[in-house]
């Protein structure tokens, strides 16, 4: 669909964001901007660091649940948006 | 009262006792008199004794033991005396008659064999298995008594049993239910009854606390060790199920809702980094305008050639590119033209030199390398430091090779720790044992004298070995790896491009000279260049014409695109591994094996170059050459652009090490800054100054920096993000006018500065850190700055064509004006 395309090319057009991810619930990566092995990479560690992160979350509280996860390096900023069936990475540059 | 025996220590016969001098005197026992040491006892009578005890009862010493001596059997007692107090007091009686005959006559024998016997259970252990002795109760049982369970009443049994009848009758068994028959069954039901109730007050729990360990283990197959590998790829959805995902309602709402919280958190990243540190930022920027401390250059050491019998001057100066504390010099007669002239006889018999010193002796250089002529520019190899090719005074390149002395100057360091450990000797007389006769190396090729230059070269570059040009000037790129091709230029106003590799010869006529001029080579010079010497032409010629007229532009010195890499550090590494490639086969001793492949070409190379000219223009113009439509000959471009800023000679044009476009010029009084591409004029040109500038150069590491010598012995250090109007600093080096100023980085900590004068002394100083070290943000401002300056050049550019505008308009009025 269109939308799906214009929602991507909106967050890859903003200032810094070096590649964009989306990956279903079983770490495969549907659509990128990054290189093959790059994607591959990136959908594979983050998908188990979601998990971890979720789980972590709810075991402190079940009730609670993950929204948002940053990791912040020394060179970029990772932005991982969980959902029930899909993940949204996006990494950022954020320096000059 | 019971007489005190010591039977405690095992002799049971013996009575201490305490004989005062009086009973001691009664009964002739005095110590040291009657009872000495080789006779400590004596024997007294039973009747002695009990008179002394009816004489003196209570009192007499005797008392104490007065049972003893009445059960005595014997008539005489031993008393002995105990001199070491063995017994406690300073006698002691003997109570029985076997011990008095023990002690007067020890027995030895038995005495020895009682220590025997006492040593043999020591050294023998005999093993004695317990014996069991009968269980002595201590009270335990009690407890076990008490804990211990056991009936208190007696049980009750029942026998229930058939009718002896229906023994062995076969069984029906049918079902029923237990609750619709009565009295099939009967129960005991439970109830609460209180009399029975116990509440529990106490409760008797131990536990234990151990460490959660859990022990497994299983025994595994173990055959042999062997590597396993795994290949695998990634789970990938094709195409075709990508779309459809794509198209897949899930997909879009989930991207509706994570795209809000995604551009969140990239607007946050956006407007502002939240952690950078603000303190530490502020810290770095104040570092760089008050500290002043120690920005004086240091004088590390100076060389001067002693031993020429006139006086030199410097004309360059290069610091050897891979051999730490090497600096080569090129020297030339201090005399004006008319002078060279007249002494040119007296001149002829002295070598021209270019000296080689080592900061490991002051006094003797290292390496002299002879040339035809005096030197005024030369250069290192790029891509092997033992080729060296320098300009002569009489328009001749010179080729050197001293690949076979290099071992030479690679070990002179050695050569230095030897000489330390000489004695003692006055400084003048010590000399290194290794290098005390003078290394004359003889060049190796000279240029041809016909073809070549016709006056002074005043600049000679090493071409990069990225690419080569031919003779039209077209860019190929270069196969060989190696740095095969100069450029110089001279004061006969061309510049000649030079190829070191063999030409093919064009005419016979060129070999039948070769026949001729067959001159015999001394044996130790290589034969690397034996192809060039003498017969070398230059591979295409430039020359600055003004146009019309004879007068061309001279020039003094060129700047090329690609220089600036010869600078950069982390390009050392780069060089220093080609060299070690070349140690193989020089590509150098095989000249001609590149020559037959054919070259790529290489497009929009910038062919354009920088030249300082002698009357003080900066000439922006190209090498390439264009074919006249007219005469059919190759003619050179025309220039791009052509500036007089300068109102002496321009001796320094150089680009700067970190920005490929900006440019140094130095010449007259002044000195400018140029950036390439920008042709109305330099971004920054400096006002008069009280002496005239002689030389200048950039610093290597910081980009803002560089050095300006002038003809006082003054050293100018400017920074451009201090001040841009005068220098920062001015240092006096030497008294007389600084010809060459050439640093250099041996490691990050260590920077020296070469400084040459016209009265041919080398001086070395070292840079200071401040003036070394860049602050963080240097590059950048620097970068900020020429943006700048150029954004005002442009604004200039406008505001004169704006006021050419205003001037027409004016005029017009003025005309209109007239006219009425």
């Amino acid at each position: 669909m269109a939308e799906v395309e214009e929602t991507l090319k909106r967050i890859q057009s903003h200032k810094g964001v070096i590649g964009t991810v989306v990956v279903n619930a079983e770490g495969i990566p549907i659509r990128t901007t990054l290189d093959n092995s790059t994607t591959v990479q990136y959908a594979g560690l983050l998908h188990q660091l979601t998990m971890k992160a979720k789980s972590t979350v709810r075991d402190i509280d079940p009730q609670n649940d993950l929204t948002f996860l940053r990791i912040r390096s020394k060179k970029h900023e990772i932005m991982v948006a969980p959902d029930k069936e899909y993940l949204l990475i996006v990494i950022q540059n954020p320096c000059e | 009262m019971e007489p005190v025996n010591m039977e405690s220590m095992g002799h049971p016969e013996i009575y201490p006792l305490v004989l005062t001098t009086k009973t001691q005197e009664i009964f002739n026992c005095r110590i040291d008199e009657d009872v000495t040491d080789e006779q400590p006892y004596k024997l007294i009578n039973k009747v002695d004794i009990f008179e002394d005890l009816r004489n003196r009862a209570a009192v007499s010493d005797f008392h104490p033991v007065k049972k003893i001596v009445q059960e005595y059997p014997g008539n005489e007692l031993l008393l002995v005396y105990d001199k070491d107090f063995k017994y406690g007091l300073n006698f002691y009686l003997i109570g029985t008659e076997e011990g008095k005959e023990n002690y007067l006559n020890p027995p030895e024998v038995p005495e020895e064999q009682e220590e025997y016997k006492e040593h043999i259970p020591e050294d023998v252990y005999v093993y004695k298995p317990p014996v069991s002795k009968p269980w002595v109760s201590l009270g335990s049982e009690k407890e076990i008594e008490e804990e211990s369970v056991m009936e208190s009443t007696k049980q009750i049994t029942y026998m229930i049993s058939q009718k002896r009848s229906e023994f062995g009758a076969p069984v029906k068994f049918s079902d029923q239910n237990a609750s619709s028959v009565k009295d099939a069954y009967i129960e005991c039901t439970a109830y609460p009854d209180k009399n029975f109730t116990l509440k529990q007050l106490e409760k008797d729990v131990s536990m234990q606390v151990i460490p959660q360990i859990k022990d497994t283990s299983t025994q595994t197959e173990w055959t042999y060790p062997k590597n396993a590998t795994t290949q695998y790829y990634p789970r990938e959805f094709s195409e075709e199920e990508k779309e459809t995902l794509k198209q897949s309602k899930p997909l879009v709402d989930f991207l509706n809702n994570a795209s809000i919280s995604v551009e969140i958190a990239l607007q946050q990243n956006e407007i502002m980094n939240t952690f950078i540190d603000d303190w530490k930022y502020l810290a770095e920027e104040e570092g760089t305008f008050g500290d002043k401390t120690d920005t004086h250059l240091k004088e590390y050491q100076s060389f001067t050639d002693l031993h020429s019998p006139t006086e030199k001057m410097i004309t360059c100066v290069s610091w050897h590119p891979t051999i730490y504390g090497l600096i080569a010099v090129s020297v030339a007669v201090r005399l004006s033209f008319e002078d060279r002239v007249y002494f040119s006889g007296k001149l002829l018999l002295q070598p021209s030199l270019i000296l080689f010193w080592s900061f490991s002796d002051p006094i003797h250089p290292q390496l002299m390398l002879e040339s035809p002529d005096d030197i005024f520019c030369f250069k290192f190899c790029p891509s092997d430091p033992n080729i060296i090719a320098g300009g002569c005074i009489n328009g001749q390149i010179v080729l050197w090779d001293i690949t076979a002395h290099a071992d030479r100057i690679e070990n002179i360091k050695a050569g230095d720790s030897r000489s330390k450990k000489a004695t003692l000797k006055p400084m003048f007389l010590l000399e290194p044992e290794s290098n005390t006769e003078a290394m004359y190396i003889r060049h190796c090729a000279v240029s041809s004298i016909e073809s070549g230059h016709k006056k002074v070269i005043t600049d000679i570059h090493w071409l990069s070995d990225t690419f080569e040009i031919n003779r039209m000037g077209s860019v190929f790129e270069n196969r060989s790896g190696i740095c095969c091709q100069l450029v110089t230029c001279s004061a006969d106003c061309t510049i000649c491009f030079w190829d070191i590799r063999p030409q093919k010869p064009l005419t016979p006529q060129t070999t039948e000279k070769k026949k001729e001029e067959s001159i015999e080579i001394p044996f130790d010079v290589p034969s690397t260049f034996l192809h060039l010497d003498l017969s070398w032409k230059p591979l295409s010629k430039i020359r600055l014409s003004k146009g019309e007229t004879s007068l061309d532009y001279c020039p003094t010195r060129i700047s090329l695109n690609e220089d600036h890499l010869l600078y950069k550090t982390e390009d050392k590494t780069l060089t220093q591994s080609k060299i070690v490639k070349t140690g193989e086969m020089n590509p150098y001793h095989n000249l001609e094996s590149g020559m037959a492949n054919l070259l790529k070409p290489i497009d929009d190379f910038c062919t354009k170059f920088f030249v300082g000219t002698e009357d003080g223009e900066v000439i922006y113009t190209d090498w390439k050459m264009k074919k006249d439509s007219e005469t059919g000959r190759l003619m050179p471009k025309k220039p791009v652009s052509i500036h007089t800023i300068h109102d002496g000679t321009v001796h320094t044009v150089q680009r700067s090490p970190f920005y490929n476009d900006i440019i140094l010029t130095v010449g007259g009084w002044n000195m400018a800054i140029w950036k390439e591409g920008v042709m109305t004029g330099p971004l920054l040109q400096s006002c008069c100054a009280p002496k005239m500038y002689t030389s200048g150069h950039w610093s290597l590491t910081r980009p803002g920096v560089f050095y300006i010598g002038r003809e006082d012995g003054y050293i100018d250090i400017w920074d451009l993000l201090e001040k841009t109007h005068e220098p920062a600093q001015s240092q006096n080096i030497c008294i007389t006018m600084i010809t060459y100023i050439k640093p250099w980085i041996f490691s990050a900590k260590q920077q020296f500065i070469a400084i040459a004068d016209y009265y041919g002394t080398l001086r070395i100083l070292e840079i200071p850190w401040t003036l070394s070290r860049p602050s963080t943000n240097e590059m950048t401002s620097v970068n900020h700055y020429f943006e700048r300056e150029v954004k005002h050049l442009e604004y200039v550019e406008q505001r004169k064509n704006i006021r050419e505008q205003e001037k027409k308009e004016m005029e017009l009025e003025m005309e209109k004006k007239k006219i009425f």
